[in-house]
């Protein structure tokens, strides 16, 4: 059983997906039942992951080795560190949330709602836990098409145009990827003449310069356009603001991860002499600061609340990029958590917006205002929320900022202060967001009388309060499980870097005059 | 037995045999025995037998290969039974039972239904039999001129339809036309060569320099013929006319059937006597797979008619399979020959989709005959998306496979260029299959919903392609090892 751990994690929504086909499509609340019941299992059975945990160890846990498609070299691998950890636990938990809100939200073809966040689940899962590069690609692949349905099918009124816009960037993303994957391939078959996707086989794969950097770029598009990191980002605001809220908040929560995680797991380990290549981390550096500060000045430039929400991830992922990049034991920490904060944050902000949007069907910010006379629970679980996401000390934002921020000065002075503009400009956009919705005096008729959160709300928002004070108040079991798989991978890129590229680095920010 | 026809012509020939022998059955019976339109579907009883007879004489061959190695040659040489041939026949067996059972309520429907379609099918597949197995000029073009003739009728089967009669015309011109090139371009080796055997052709071939004037004009006339075949760019023209004109179920034949005789034949002489001269043709090919990537993504996109649709995103498939040959390499001809299994099942299923859904004239056809399928009969959408998916390429359907063997030819043999515009198409390509996705799942049906007409053929025949999409999508491995064992060399 417990070696079957990590399976029976990646396969309990699927099982209860294909549970969830025979009920009859009449029966809405059993299949919201039955849904709300696997998701949540889903979870219980990750739990596991967390006590089984045992984080002094270096390299993957529970892992599960089976022979797939052995005339390709195909295997079914699947293991965790604690960068993965993480990021399963925040799909089990942001999952069960998300299908848990949509109880009142969704009221039409209730059984396919569910059966494609159901699938989700188990494509989400399966990136974040695949030791084999090929199986990663069908889970990364397999995320697309219930996404493509959620926001096609259940969203806003441009919903049709914002799922084909995800759809073809991230699939454009992906089989570039795919390319990149079969040419490592290969290129570890010439060395040692051994056929095989698994991850810890390609690692050992001396290339020559600019096969690592063909590669690199390759990756670049697939996770790059998935993070998204500016100038491919454009997908993100339209399919964030189309899609249902769950949709969204599962988006932003989980989705985005998979790029960064990529990042991670793949370009940095698999690529270390192309990934602290100075051209390449400059470039990639100077991507997500212009990330950072262009999607903070764009929030601040909507009308739209949940279009605000959507841009403010496209800073906030500048900064999980940035970490990334600043390629130091710091940064890279920094990142994971900020990952998860984000996922907490504006998975918060997005149920937010999605509470309102249920009462009054609008998304116009100025058809609010003074809702904190109206709606005063509301209001707080609201600021809450808000503070979290601007990186307020004792709550989780700051946290992952912080460390970020401190990587990015150890590598450049100036990457950090440019960084920090975005820190300002956050709280601004966000601040500005909350006086302008919650504060003053309730300026449109039809706001009066709102009912304030319900039983059901405030199941979904007081876990994710508990879990952002916290990550706040006591992070050191985070940065714990991330210490030794961190280390590894910024001591392999380290190992790799060339020695211009160490010279040049801490250099810009002394004047020549 | 004489010396002009030993036990071993016999052997090999059998299942042609079988084949023409209960076509010609059909058409006697289909007087004889069952004068009413009602009776005619026991002929499918008789397709169905000589599928059976057929696979029991290709199990036999496939034994005696299995057991003995090496190839079986009949007739002189002009007919050898090898692993490749045997894997196209196993293909054309599945095409014509998958095909003719979804066709009697089709034709049912149309107030068509006449016996000489299973005899047509079954002489069709005769001639296919050559095409795969022929290793002689004459043989293949003898082989190649009975499918086509065959073709013609079955486009035009609906004899009262004008787009029908139109488009068996213009398929019948063209086709001939085709043709006229083959047989210059064959005459022209046979010129080189003073033989009509493709292995002295090939001894000829080595021995000229592959840009000599004659041999390049045999090499660009035999190109031309087999891409008018393939229905490659530029010489596809014919085919979104001949697809949409077609009954939908002839539709789904020649788009399967026809292509993957085609490309026996173009992989047979491609890969055999004009591999020599590889210089010469590899850059014709990859200008045909390029245009073809191109001109069908680009111009399947703006279709509204979903047999024009699947047919230009059949020109798009020839392609990509076109590339495996460029590749040239191990894994590119495995590749070509994957996605040929791949590509019989997904385009049937989503063919027979559209069969499932044909209730009158033109029923169908159009891309808002879609409408709301998910609302009206769940399964058969759930269905179609697969194959949907499947033909764009997405994990883990059958498609994925059948494209990353070509990415993975293309990139072994280090054509990156070409790999890049390869996968930038699979983009382009998913939209317009998202497009049909789009009217099944997301809009509203038009009309009061109506039941399909799902014969029990249909639906047998969709769950056999459909869990074989998945099937190979999900666990390859038995099928690689299949087609690995199949490689022509």
């Amino acid at each position: 059983m417990s070696e079957h751990l990590l399976s029976i994690v990646l396969f309990t929504p699927l099982a209860g997906l294909l549970v969830l086909l025979f009920i009859p499509g009449t029966q809405k609340n059993l299949i919201r039942w039955w849904a709300n019941i696997t998701a949540a299992a889903g979870f219980l059975v990750s739990l596991p992951l967390v006590f089984g945990f045992d984080k002094s160890r270096d390299g993957y846990q529970f892992v599960e080795k089976l022979d797939w498609i052995p005339a390709l070299g195909v295997q079914y691998i699947i293991g965790i560190d604690g960068i993965s950890l993480l990021l399963v636990m925040l799909t089990t938990i942001m999952g069960f949330l998300a299908i848990f809100s949509s109880w009142d939200a969704i009221d039409h073809r209730v059984k396919e709602y569910y059966a494609m966040f159901l699938l989700q689940q188990t494509g989400m899962i399966g990136v974040f836990i695949s030791l084999d590069f090929l199986l990663f690609y069908v889970f990364w692949e397999l995320v697309l098409v219930p996404m493509y349905f959620i926001i096609g099918v259940w969203g806003g009124p441009r919903k049709l145009y914002a799922a084909i816009k995800f759809f073809l960037y991230t699939l454009a993303g992906g089989v570039l990827m795919l390319l990149g994957i079969l040419t490592l391939y290969f290129q570890h078959a010439a060395q040692t003449g051994v056929y095989t996707f698994e991850i810890a086989a390609l690692m050992n794969t001396p290339m020559q310069l600019w096969v690592e950097r063909l590669v690199f770029w390759s990756f670049f598009a697939g996770f790059a356009i998935k993070v998204p990191m500016f100038p491919f980002h454009t997908w993100l605001p339209d399919a964030h603001t189309e899609a249902p809220t769950a949709g969204s908040v599962i988006l932003a929560a989980v989705l985005l991860k998979m790029g960064t995680y990529g990042f991670i797991r793949f370009s940095l380990p698999l690529l270390p002499q192309a990934s602290s290549d100075a051209v390449i981390v400059n470039v990639l550096v100077a991507l997500s600061l212009i990330g950072i500060i262009y999607g903070a000045l764009v929030s601040l430039m909507q009308r739209d609340w949940k279009r605000l929400v959507a841009y403010s991830s496209v800073s906030h992922l500048g900064f999980c990029t940035l970490g990334i990049f600043a390629l130091n034991q710091s940064g890279l920490t920094g990142s994971v958590i900020q990952q998860v904060n984000h996922g907490i944050s504006t998975g918060m902000l997005f149920l937010i917006v999605g509470v309102i949007y249920e009462r009054r069907h609008t998304r116009e910010i100025k058809d609010y205002g003074g809702l904190a006379h109206v709606m005063p629970n509301y209001a707080i679980v609201f600021a809450f929320a808000m503070l979290s996401s601007a990186g307020l000390p004792l709550l989780n934002g700051f946290i992952g900022e912080f460390t970020i921020l401190q990587g990015a000065f150890q590598a450049n002075y100036l990457w950090g202060a440019f960084a920090v503009t975005g820190i300002i400009f956050g709280a601004a956009y966000l601040l500005w967001l909350y006086q302008r919705t919650m504060l003053g005096e309730v300026t449109n008729e039809k706001n009066k009388g709102l009912p304030d959160l319900n039983w059901r709300e405030w199941a979904v928002f007081v876990p994710l309060m508990i879990w952002a004070v916290s990550i706040g108040v006591y992070p050191k079991p985070y940065f714990d499980i991330l210490e030794k798989p961190v280390a590894q991978i910024v001591e392999r890129v380290n190992s790799h870097r060339t020695a211009p590229v160490l010279a040049e680095i801490p250099r810009p920010e002394i004047d020549p005059r | 037995m004489s010396e002009f026809y030993t036990s071993t012509d016999h052997f090999v020939l059998l299942p042609a045999l079988m084949l023409a022998l209960f076509g010609c059955a059909t058409l006697l019976f289909d007087f004889w025995v069952f004068p009413h339109e009602k009776q005619r579907r026991w002929l499918l009883l008789f397709l169905v037998l000589g599928e059976i007879f057929a696979g029991v004489a290709y199990w036999r061959q496939q034994a005696f290969l299995n057991d003995h190695g090496g190839v079986l040659t009949a007739f002189n040489g002009t007919l050898t039974v090898d692993q490749f041939a045997l894997y196209f026949h196993w293909i054309f067996l599945i095409t014509a039972l998958l095909v003719g059972l979804i066709s009697y309520r089709y034709f049912e429907a149309k107030r068509e239904h006449h016996g000489e379609y299973y005899a047509l099918v079954l002489l069709a597949q005769a001639g296919m039999y050559f095409l795969a197995s022929g290793t002689d000029l004459v043989t293949l073009f003898v082989g190649l001129e009975t499918m086509a003739v065959t073709f013609y009728v079955l486009v035009g089967f609906l004899r009262a339809d004008p787009r029908s009669n139109e488009a068996a015309l213009k398929y019948l011109l063209l086709g001939g036309f085709s043709s006229g090139f083959l047989a210059y371009g064959f005459s022209l080796l046979y010129g080189i060569s003073a033989s009509t055997k493709l292995s002295d052709i090939a001894l000829a071939v080595a021995n000229r320099d592959p840009y000599d004037p004659i041999l390049y004009l045999a090499l660009v006339t035999v190109t031309v013929g087999v891409l008018f075949k393939i229905a490659a760019v530029p010489f596809h023209m014919w085919a979104p006319d001949a697809y949409e004109g077609a009954p939908t179920v002839v539709t789904a034949f020649l788009a399967v059937g026809s292509k993957a005789a085609s490309f026996a034949l173009l992989l047979r002489l491609f890969l055999g006597p004009l591999e020599a001269a590889r210089d010469a043709w590899e850059p014709l090919l990859i200008a045909a797979a390029i245009l073809s990537m191109t001109i069908g993504n680009l111009a399947a996109v703006t279709q509204t008619n979903t047999k024009r649709l699947l047919a230009y995103s059949s020109i798009n498939h020839a392609g990509y399979m076109l590339l495996g040959v460029v590749a040239g390499n191990a894994t590119g001809i495995q590749g070509v020959l994957i996605y040929m299994l791949v590509y019989v099942f997904m385009t049937i299923g989503a063919f027979l989709i559209l069969v499932a859904l044909n209730r009158d004239e033109t029923s169908g056809e159009d891309v808002d005959d879609l409408r709301g399928l998910m609302s009206k009969n769940p399964a058969h959408a759930i269905w179609m998306l697969i194959f949907l998916l499947s033909l764009a390429g997405i994990p883990p359907t059958a498609g994925f496979i059948g494209k990353y063997f070509i990415f993975l030819s293309l990139i072994e043999s280090g054509r990156y260029v070409l790999a890049v515009i390869a996968t930038v198409y699979v983009a382009v390509a998913i939209y317009y299959y998202l497009r049909l996705v789009k009217s099944m799942f997301v809009e509203d049906p038009e009309r009061e919903p109506t039941p399909l007409a799902v014969s029990f053929g249909t639906r047998v025949a969709l769950v056999v392609s459909g869990i074989a999409t998945l099937l190979i999508g999900v666990y390859p491995e038995p099928f690689i090892r299949f087609a690995q064992q199949s490689f022509l060399r």
